[in-house]
């Protein structure tokens, strides 16, 4: 009897150990293991057994039966690791293959440049205001210091719908709106970037471009807040590397007035083609409301002084992101748009 | 304006170049364009032909023996007026010319030659300015010339030029003396006197000649007499001059008219008395008076022209130009002298009409009425020495102009204080001294007396700026003004549409707001009338849009036409309409798109209603909207629409936008759009977003479809679900549509999920049953519809 388990035993290790598959391992576990398996007849044989042998022979048989479920255990786990293993490969696919794209969409720069230069302002306090695009003569010239027939409002020929409406030639007709809002006739702190329009289309200009304007007004402003407000936002907006210059120019609104050079950023002011040898490129005009502005839009000039600004914003994105043509911002060839379709560095 | 360095040395000592000389007047506010000399050419020398012989292999080239000197050069020449001793402008080899031209030494089929003969046009003189001889040949000098001397410097042409742009504000620098001034105040250099200096003879303009002025267009009007004048070619520093200012020379008495305006700012007119008789009224023009001008041409005059008359008819236009009747000729004898104040902005309404010139400018600008004295003056003396005139006796005068000087009370306070700058007090001084403006101080009050060509400068503020610009401001340091703290405020909604619609995969694009006149009333069936520019540029652009499709249609169509294909685009920006007479201006997004939106492998299908009305659901959930938006089937719909596949969004059955595929008479390819009236959505309020309690209680799905009509719309049927539901309905989702096999012709299948949950309790399947029964036998009964098994 004990040769007939130790045979069982042999066979059956064997048979577990040669299983390929769960289903030969299970097999393997009834052939021997079942009801009606091997090592169970033995144990329905023990009735003819001697009461001194049926210990011996029942514990043999359990312990058998225990080292055999164990390795069938162990088996089984190596085998279902290796079934798990193949399936995965199975599911292999080619990562290399194109994605279900997610569409991306893009900014355009001038807008890009209108948030960057809000967000610079917005964190020095400025209210970012609007203003109609098709606007009164008052407001944007009259109530600036250019009366009609004013030889100054040649530089900006205008697009009229009637004698008294136009499409603002720039952003500074806000200026008076804000002054004119302001019913206390307190400190201001705004820009107003948007869209402006002048008689002029060539490959330089476009009869439609972005400006941005800013005005501040508070008692005691001086030049040297203008000049300190304009290096915030032209180290923030070009680089913290970039210098300004002040040059005296004209502008009705403003008294003293001064056209704003900044260092050229491509050659650091040495000379190159971008700023025409001279290190300096025009980026602003600016300079200190004038009385008449203040007076006529109900501001006591004894009282307050303030300054203002405003600059080009196809200007500024044709610098920022070295694009070549002014052309290129209206036309919207969907191969310049999906260019700005990405975090720009901060 | 043109600035001659030979010119203003008459007023004003320079020490510098020409280029040094506009970098310095920038620094000061003075802008230029250009700044060289008026020849700009190197190595050139006078030489005379001592040999001219025909090119033996050319029938037009000449080789030539020119003696410059110090040597004689082999020079092969194809003008046609070269010729045997005849002297000429040498460019030796070497010779730098305009146009980047180096002259080298050659060989012309086979004959040596070593330098060129030049033309005036080839030194770089416009063509305005060269002799018929000059545009076909070479430079002809007098017999006289020195050979072997810089031929530049013989013409007089050895002067320097820069073009300065000036800002509006300063028509004193429209003239050589204000010029000087401003130089004078750069350098710290005094400004010399004009001469005015002339005798006058016995005869009185004032018994013969008489001035009336109808019109207070005009202030100032004088007019003197020089009789006998001799016409000829002007002395060569005027006609150099004039050359460098940009003038074509004439005659002397031309010349001297132009060399007066240039040197004072003042234009003159000069009349031929005999011509004109014994008056000159100014007066406005009357509606159609004709009146030929100078130019030969007749024009229609209108009553805001001031124009000069001889008493009966227009005989010029006041500023712009002279009528061709009173002309100076050549047989001219006597002449008036008109030096004359009219109104700026009239002058500038009829010189945009008629011509912009040189005198029409400064009248714009506004003239110093004491230069208009001294242009006067001016003009006579110069007649007298240039052209042998008598100059009669007086000046007749009309004279309301003011010619007050202005004083102007300025603190050294004031001055710092807006600057921001501490300059002392004798600079500031120092400041009013070199612009030759007079001062006097009362403690630390300035009263500074403004000279009259100063005319931009009334308040203190401008004597501020004076400061500044002589000062200079480039040592300010800045600084940031102290100011409250606070946040500025910002468009966020705006920004946040946009950032929403890029993140749906959109381009934002930015477009023109003028369009034509025929594209501004498409796409809408909104009451409003188109606003047109009174002046367009072109006529494509001619008209501001009210709607935002056509601008973005025209951006798909580039794109297309340039094979960009899966288009999607969007734009947020302004439409403009006059409406009841008003003009409105409103905020609109607009989207467009077109091929494919979804990329990848297996991704074929193409954009479709569902898609855009998916991005519109998208952004109006975003914005808060939810629940309160319908997609309708518009009352009225522009024919640029598709009719079946258009629907206009409401928000609580107010419709804000419309959406929808463009019309296949539009576009031949599948195009969707939409455009919705930001102000109009964003003026509907949405409330502040809060936490609701979501069940605890597990919810219960239910499907069903019903085949009902092919025409009955989902949004009918979902309305009659909810009724019948009730309250325990909390979500209803279509996930079927089907026609085809087993379902009747004019019939569809529609499937929807209901889902039934109760916030206090778990629900019975007893109570769900009931409400889905009632829902079934409620479509039954009301909309016909049959459940399909």
């Amino acid at each position: 009897m004990k040769e007939q388990i130790a045979k069982i035993k042999e066979n059956a290790s064997n048979e577990i150990e040669n299983s390929k598959t769960l289903q030969e391992l299970n097999d393997v576990r009834v052939k021997y293991l079942g009801k009606k398996g091997e090592l169970t007849a033995v144990l329905k044989g023990m009735k003819d057994l001697s009461q001194e042998e049926r210990p011996v022979i029942g514990s043999l048989v359990n312990s058998v039966r225990d080292e055999l479920e164990t390795k069938i255990k162990e088996n089984e786990e190596t085998l279902k690791e290796q079934a798990l293993n193949e399936k995965l490969e199975k599911e292999k696919i080619d990562i290399t293959l194109p994605s279900t794209k997610i569409k991306r969409g893009s900014k355009h720069p001038i807008n890009r440049i209108i948030e960057e230069v809000e967000d610079i302002f917005v964190s020095m306090g400025y209210d970012v205001v609007d203003g109609p695009e098709l606007e009164t003569d008052e407001y944007c010239f009259e109530r600036l210091n250019l009366p009609k027939g004013h030889p100054a409002r040649d530089m900006q020929d205008s697009f009229y719908v009637d004698p008294e409406h136009l499409l603002r030639t720039q952003t500074s007709a806000v200026q008076a709106r804000v002054m004119m809002e302001n019913e206390e006739k307190g400190p201001i702190r705004v820009i107003c970037p948007g869209k402006t329009y002048r008689r002029d289309d060539d490959a330089t200009h476009s009869h439609q471009f972005g400006q941005v304007e800013g005005l501040l007004i508070d008692k005691n402003i001086t030049l040297a807040h203008l000049k300190g407000t304009l290096e915030v936002f032209v180290k923030k907006m070009l680089g913290e590397n970039s210098k300004l210059r002040f040059r005296p120019s004209y502008f009705p609104f403003t008294e003293p007035s001064y056209e704003v050079d900044v260092s050229c950023f491509k050659c650091g002011g040495k000379g190159c083609n971008l700023c025409k040898q001279s290190g300096w490129i025009e980026i602003l005009g600016s300079g200190m409301v004038h009385p008449n502005v203040l007076k006529m839009n109900g501001y006591d000039p004894e009282k307050y002084t303030g300054f203002a600004f405003g600059t080009g914003l196809d200007r500024l994105a044709m610098f920022k992101y070295g694009i070549t043509d002014i052309r290129y911002f209206y036309t919207n060839d969907v191969r310049f748009l999906n260019q700005f379709d990405r975090k720009d560095v901060d | 304006m043109k600035l001659s360095k030979n010119f203003v040395k008459d007023y004003v000592d320079i020490g510098v170049d020409i280029e040094s000389l506009a970098e310095d007047m920038t620094k000061v506010g003075n802008e230029y364009d250009s700044a060289e000399k008026l020849i700009n050419a190197t190595n050139l020398i006078i030489g005379e032909v001592i040999e001219c012989k025909m090119h033996p292999d050319s029938d037009h080239l000449h080789c030539c023996k020119v003696n410059i000197g110090k040597e004689v050069l082999n020079i092969v020449c194809g003008a046609p007026n070269v010729r045997k001793g005849l002297k000429v402008i040498v460019a030796q080899v070497g010779a730098k010319l305009p146009g980047d031209i180096t002259i080298r030494k050659g060989n012309i089929r086979g004959q040596e030659s070593n330098g060129m003969m030049c033309s005036m046009l080839e030194l770089g003189l416009e063509s305005k300015f060269v002799d018929e001889v000059d545009k076909t040949g070479i430079h002809e000098l007098p017999a006289d010339a020195p050979v072997g001397e810089d031929p530049i410097k013989y013409m007089g042409l050895d002067d320097e030029v820069a073009d300065f742009e000036l800002t509006a504000n300063r028509g004193d620098l429209l003239s050589i003396l204000g010029m000087a001034y401003e130089l004078g105040a750069i350098y710290d250099k005094p400004v010399k006197e004009i001469d005015l200096k002339h005798s006058e003879i016995e005869e009185d303009i004032n018994k013969s000649f008489k001035v009336e002025i109808e019109t207070e267009n005009c202030n100032l009007f004088l007019a003197k007499k020089a009789l006998n004048v001799c016409i000829k070619e002007s002395p060569d520093f005027i006609k150099n001059r004039l050359i460098a200012s940009g003038i074509r020379p004439i005659n002397n008495v031309v010349d001297i008219s132009n060399y007066v305006m240039l040197e004072t700012g003042q234009p003159l007119h000069f009349y031929d008395a005999d011509r004109l008789g014994g008056k000159i009224a100014v007066r406005m023009a009357k509606q159609n008076e004709k009146l030929i001008t100078l130019d030969n041409i007749e024009r229609t005059l209108d009553e805001e022209d001031i124009v000069i008359t001889n008493g009966k008819e227009a005989i010029g236009l006041a500023g712009v130009m002279g009528g061709l009747s009173t002309e100076v000729e050549d047989d001219t004898k006597n002449i008036i002298i008109e030096s004359a104040i009219f109104d700026g902005v009239k002058i500038r309404c009829t010189s945009k009409k008629i011509l912009r010139s040189e005198a029409s400018n400064r009248f714009e600008k506004g003239l110093d009425p004491n230069r208009t004295y001294m242009a006067a003056e001016r003009a006579c003396m110069l007649l007298e020495k240039y052209a042998d005139a008598k100059i009669a006796k007086g000046t007749v005068i009309y004279d309301k102009a003011n010619k007050e000087e202005k004083k102007i009370d300025v603190s050294f306070e004031n001055i710092n204080n807006l600057l921001g700058l501490e300059i002392p007090e004798e600079e500031i001084l120092n400041v009013f001294r070199k612009l030759g403006f007079e001062y006097k101080v009362n403690g630390k009050v300035v009263t500074v007396t403004v000279p009259t060509r100063r005319m931009d400068i009334s308040i203190k503020e401008d004597l501020i700026e004076e400061v500044g610009r002589i000062y200079g401001v480039d040592n300010i340091e800045g600084k940031l003004p102290v100011l409250p703290t606070k946040t500025g405020k910002y468009n966020k909604t705006i920004r946040e549409i946009r950032n929403k619609m890029i993140g749906l995969g959109l381009n934002e694009t930015m477009s023109y707001i003028l369009v034509n006149d025929k594209d501004a009333t498409k796409f809408t069936t909104d009451k409003f009338e188109p606003i047109r520019l009174l002046d367009p540029l072109t006529e494509e652009r001619n008209t501001l849009r009210y709607s935002m499709i056509p601008s973005l249609l025209k951006i798909y169509e580039y794109n297309s036409d340039r094979n960009n294909k899966d288009i999607s685009l969007f734009e947020i920006g302004k439409g403009f309409g006059k409406v009841n007479d008003e003009y409105i201006e409103e905020e609109k997004l607009c989207t467009l798109i077109s091929g494919k939106y979804y990329e990848g492998i297996g991704n074929t299908k193409n954009v479709d209603f569902y898609i855009l009305k998916g991005i519109v659901e998208e952004l109006l959930d975003y914005l808060g909207y939810n629940g309160r938006y319908s997609f309708v089937k518009p009352k009225e719909l522009s024919k640029e629409f598709h009719p079946g596949q258009t629907a206009t969004i409401t928000i609580n059955a107010d419709p804000v936008g419309i959406m929808g595929k463009l019309h296949p008479k539009v576009t031949s390819e599948d195009v969707y759009v939409m455009e919705i009236n930001l102000s109009k959505l964003l003026s509907k309020k949405v409330g502040k977003m809060k936490y609701k309690e979501f069940s605890k209680f597990p919810s219960i799905k239910k499907d069903v479809a019903f085949i009902v009509d092919r025409n009955l719309e989902s949004a009918v049927i979902e309305k009659q679900i909810k009724k019948s539901a009730g309250n325990l309905l909390t979500n209803i989702e279509v996930f079927d549509v089907y026609t085809g096999e087993h379902v009747a012709q004019d019939k569809k299948s529609i499937a929807y999920s209901l889902t039934f949950s109760d916030s206090k309790k778990t629900l019975t399947d007893d109570e769900v049953t009931g409400i889905f029964n009632k829902v079934i036998s409620d479509a039954e009964k009301t909309l016909g519809a049959e459940i399909r098994k």
